[in-house]
């Protein structure tokens, strides 16, 4: 409807800029997409629990008490303990930090790892794209999650590690999406006339062509953060990633998968909720996300 | 029309809910189409005029709705029909020609069987004979070896001939009414004289109606029996297509005659009547006014131009270089390796050297100069060459052979990427062809104007830079106001506006302009092409003017070069190759334009 978009514009007054046009527009995002509104609600908890949870869980997340173990949910211990009588409540919250974070570092690693080389690949073609392009393949060739885990185990059981690992499975996914938006930009209009401005080909890449992706790179990125959770309880699970007794929703649900049998669900049901939720909330924030960030949209 | 008009719309007004609430596009709009008749609807984007014929087919956007009045087609109620009436109505009875014939063409699926797919779709004939139908409809739109053409994907031909399938398909079924949206826009002239011929004499063959939909009033008065001027929703003008040049009532259908670009007039009578008094001062009067309000906070936009006035100039001034052309172009070459995008991908994807690279000469040794303060206008049809000589030129592309001098320095050795960093990259700037796809949509207007001036400019510091974008703003006439807004938020005629700024911050002395109106509405080209010749005269620009558009060339330019397949055909003053045109394609070229009639 091309023919309709001018008519509008000229009902846009002249509107208040700067952060109070920014909240305006984000408020009408949510407005108009309550899924997205729920998505950035639970955002909200999760970050809540990952920045005060430590300061707000009733129980100390490592104090164990044999006395109480293995007792189900109750109104001293809404979650449950587990089998060393630790309060699971306390630590599924506390767990939240830990978990957000592998998710955020190994994500923000990637897009800039993966994200760089894919544009560079897109927007330089020829040997550079062939050599971005060669390594996301190999990657590819592997199954990712046991990539992972051939990374952790080869280079250690650490945080860190699980974050360059996660980071390294979700490469080509970032490359290829930057390369492919970064190739159709290459010779547009504006990027001809930023050279034509004097921009370097670094700058024209970093200042010209990169706002331009971060919409769609926004998306990946939330997309890839409930995967990069998933993939570090993954290898917390199998005994790879961060050790007990740290509370990490991983180890915890592997904790308590032996429980199950013999009938106490509780100790791996909310973990495993948690960590469901973490990922629900970031997969359903990737089309809001880029509605908010795309100026396109902010008509 | 005595008898009952074939399609009758009647107080239409039509709605689209927004965000901004509800935008009302069409307004009790009343057109009747007779039976044989051809009709042409004449806006300016924004106009309603396609939101109309859409609201005939019942394929509005989800968001849109017919508020108010009737569309009757043959006695049939469009309004209330339903999905399925509707489905069995489009195609068979009304059929539809887009403004892109690539996008209508499905890209991965061969001509002839998108064609038959509408004959199965209407039931038009049997499962036996539809291939024979298909080519026969091929046939008649003129494609040579239709039996050939059959089988080529859509991006097998070229765009002309993609219009013409997109014509067989619109007409297979034997429609009452075909409904053409600006069939022509993105053709070039030629190819639109010939596209227009066959659409009218197939029409009138059948005994059709057609509502042919267009922003040019010279094309609509050429081929339409009555034309109907729309204007902000709103129907402004009916009348015979001969009465409407002869005796134009609206003060609007007015403004576009005077502003469509024909022959013996200059580019003031453009502008509209109410505007000439102002418009040979304006820009400059607004730009001072601009810049004296500027003055106020701050730094002085004086000392900002004082600053970026003198251009490092290594040669010595005077007599001796008044003689050199500004830019000398020497048989110059541009050769490409003739596989194309296909060359690229299986470059990438096998080890074997391609298959042996025959070349293709997208310029073919040309030779022009520019003088000081002179404009040129490079003209000639898509492929012809014009665009890569002007990226050449530019440095923005690398030539295969031949030389360009630029003010006495040889310029044509010096690499793409190493020419951004030298000093000449000031000297020759670029408006490009397309506003919207030349100014980055993350980039406020200001943004945008300044960017150039960071990186080559000598201006610091935030207050001085806005300063000289606003100065820059005058002198383009852009408000003030709109400089912080982005691309999305500016019409096509600010975003040009934009472009211009950006390309005259460093004072250039050649300025490349890449069909920098073909994108706008005629009213704006006006203004835009009186703005171009008003900077020239102040800053003492050269231009090299590279477009298809001859009409707008012959306001615009003081030499033009003809160009065909990358060879210079004529070259000449613009009143001896226009108006006495010496080779055979310049006339081609001529005559192809749709001219409207004088107005009196």
């Amino acid at each position: 409807m091309s023919s309709v978009a001018p008519a509008v514009e000229p009902a846009a007054p002249g509107r208040a800029s700067g952060l109070s046009a920014t909240f305006e527009h984000v408020r009408y995002v949510l407005g108009e997409n309550r899924v997205t509104a729920f998505a950035f609600g639970l955002l909200i908890i999760i970050l809540f629990a990952a920045i005060f949870g430590p300061y707000i869980v009733p129980y100390d997340p490592l104090a164990s008490d044999t006395a109480a173990a293995l007792k189900p949910p109750s109104a001293a211990h809404w979650f449950g303990t587990d089998q060393l009588g630790r309060d699971i409540f306390s630590r599924v919250i506390v767990a939240t930090r830990l978990d957000t974070f592998i998710a955020v570092a190994s994500v923000a690693l990637v897009f800039l790892m993966g994200g760089l080389a894919g544009i560079a690949a897109g927007y330089f073609g020829g040997w550079t794209d062939r050599i971005v392009g060669r390594i996301a393949d190999t990657i590819m060739a592997f199954p990712l999650f046991v990539l992972a885990m051939g990374i952790v185990a080869a280079l250690g059981n650490t945080v860190q590690n699980i974050i360059i690992a996660t980071a390294i499975v979700n490469f080509p996914l970032y490359a290829r999406v930057a390369r492919a938006e970064a190739n159709v930009r290459r010779n547009a209009g504006f990027v001809q006339a930023a050279r034509l401005s004097g921009n370097g080909e670094a700058r024209i890449l970093l200042v010209h062509i990169l706002p331009n992706i971060m919409p769609i790179m926004i998306v990946q990125m939330s997309l890839t953060m409930g995967y990069a959770i998933l993939n570090a309880a993954g290898l917390s699970f199998i005994g790879l990633g961060v050790r007990p007794p740290t509370a990490e929703w991983g180890i915890m649900v592997a904790e308590g998968a032996t429980f199950m049998v013999s009938g106490e669900w509780w100790i791996a049901l909310f973990p495993g909720l948690a960590l469901m939720i973490a990922v629900f909330c970031f997969n359903l924030l990737g089309d809001g996300l880029r509605d908010i960030v795309d100026p396109q949209r902010r008509t | 029309m005595t008898a009952q008009p074939l399609l009758d719309v009647h107080d239409l007004t039509i709605e689209f809910t927004t965000r901004r609430g509800i935008v009302k596009a069409v307004q009790h709009v009343n057109i009747s189409v007779a039976k044989g008749e051809t009709l042409g609807i004449v806006g300016e984007s924004g106009s309603g005029k396609s939101v109309t014929s859409y609201a005939v087919m019942r394929i509005l956007d989800r968001a849109g709705r017919i508020a108010e009045g009737s569309v009757m087609f043959s006695g049939i109620d469009v309004k209330a029909a339903s999905e399925n009436e509707m489905r069995d109505l489009r195609g068979r009875e009304i059929s539809m020609i887009f403004q892109n014939p690539r996008a209508a063409l499905n890209p991965i699926r061969k001509v002839g069987d998108q064609i038959e797919d509408v004959l199965r779709q209407h039931v038009q004939s049997a499962a036996s004979d539809r291939g024979e139908k298909a080519i026969e409809a091929l046939e008649q739109v003129k494609i040579a070896r239709p039996r050939e053409r059959y089988h080529a994907y859509p991006f097998e031909l070229s765009g002309g001939m993609c219009q013409r399938v997109v014509i067989a398909l619109a007409l297979a079924c034997n429609p009452q009414l075909l409904i053409a949206d600006e069939p022509t826009t993105g053709l070039d002239v030629t190819t639109q004289k010939a596209v227009m011929d066959l659409i009218v004499e197939l029409t009138k063959r059948r005994h059709m109606s057609t509502i042919l939909i267009t922003h040019d009033l010279g094309l609509a008065a050429a081929y339409c029996d009555r034309v109907v001027v729309m204007e902000k929703g709103r129907v402004v003008e009916t009348a015979k297509s001969a009465d409407i040049f002869a005796r134009p009532e609206h003060p609007y259908t007015r403004k576009l005659m005077r502003a469509t670009p024909r022959i013996g007039v200059s580019l003031r009578d453009l502008l509209p009547e109410e505007e000439v008094a102002l418009s040979s001062a304006s820009p400059r009067l607004r730009g001072e006014a601009d810049a004296r309000s500027a003055a106020g906070e701050g730094d002085s936009p004086q000392t900002a131009l004082a600053e970026t006035a003198p251009h490092p100039d290594p040669l010595p001034a005077g007599g001796e270089r008044k003689q050199k052309p500004l830019l000398l172009v020497e048989k110059l070459v541009k050769e490409y390796p003739r596989q194309g995008a296909g060359a690229l991908l299986s470059k990438l994807f096998s080890r074997k050297p391609p298959v042996e690279a025959e070349v293709f000469r997208a310029v073919d040794g040309i030779s022009f100069t520019v003088g000081h303060g002179e404009s040129v206008g490079l003209v000639g049809e898509s492929g012809c060459g014009k665009s890569t000589t002007s990226m050449m030129v530019m440095r923005l592309l690398d030539q295969s052979s031949g030389r360009i001098a630029f003010d006495g320095e040889e310029i044509g050795a010096i690499l793409p990427q190493a020419f951004a960093r030298l000093p000449q990259r000031k000297s020759i700037q670029m408006v490009f062809q397309d506003p919207t796809d030349s100014l980055n949509p993350r980039f406020t207007a200001a943004r945008a104007i300044a960017d150039p001036i960071m990186q080559l400019g000598n201006i610091r510091g935030r207050d001085a830079l806005r300063a000289r974008c606003e100065e820059l703003a005058g002198l383009v006439g852009l408000p003030v106001n709109l400089l912080d807004r982005f691309p999305h938020q500016l019409s096509g005629g600010q975003k040009a506006r934009v472009g211009i700024a950006r390309a005259i911050a460093l004072h250039p002395k050649l300025v490349i302009l890449d069909e920098p109106t073909a994108a706008l509405d005629v009213s704006v080209q006006a203004i835009v092409l009186n703005l171009l010749q008003d900077l020239k005269a102040s800053m003492g620009m050269s231009y090299l003017f590279v477009s298809h558009d001859l009409n707008v060339v012959r306001l615009l330019c003081d030499r033009v070069i003809v160009m065909r397949a990358g060879r210079i055909v004529e070259h000449g003053s613009s009143e001896r190759v226009l108006g006495d045109p010496q080779d055979g394609y310049t006339k081609e070229l001529l005559t192809a334009i749709p001219h409207p009639p004088l107005p009196v």
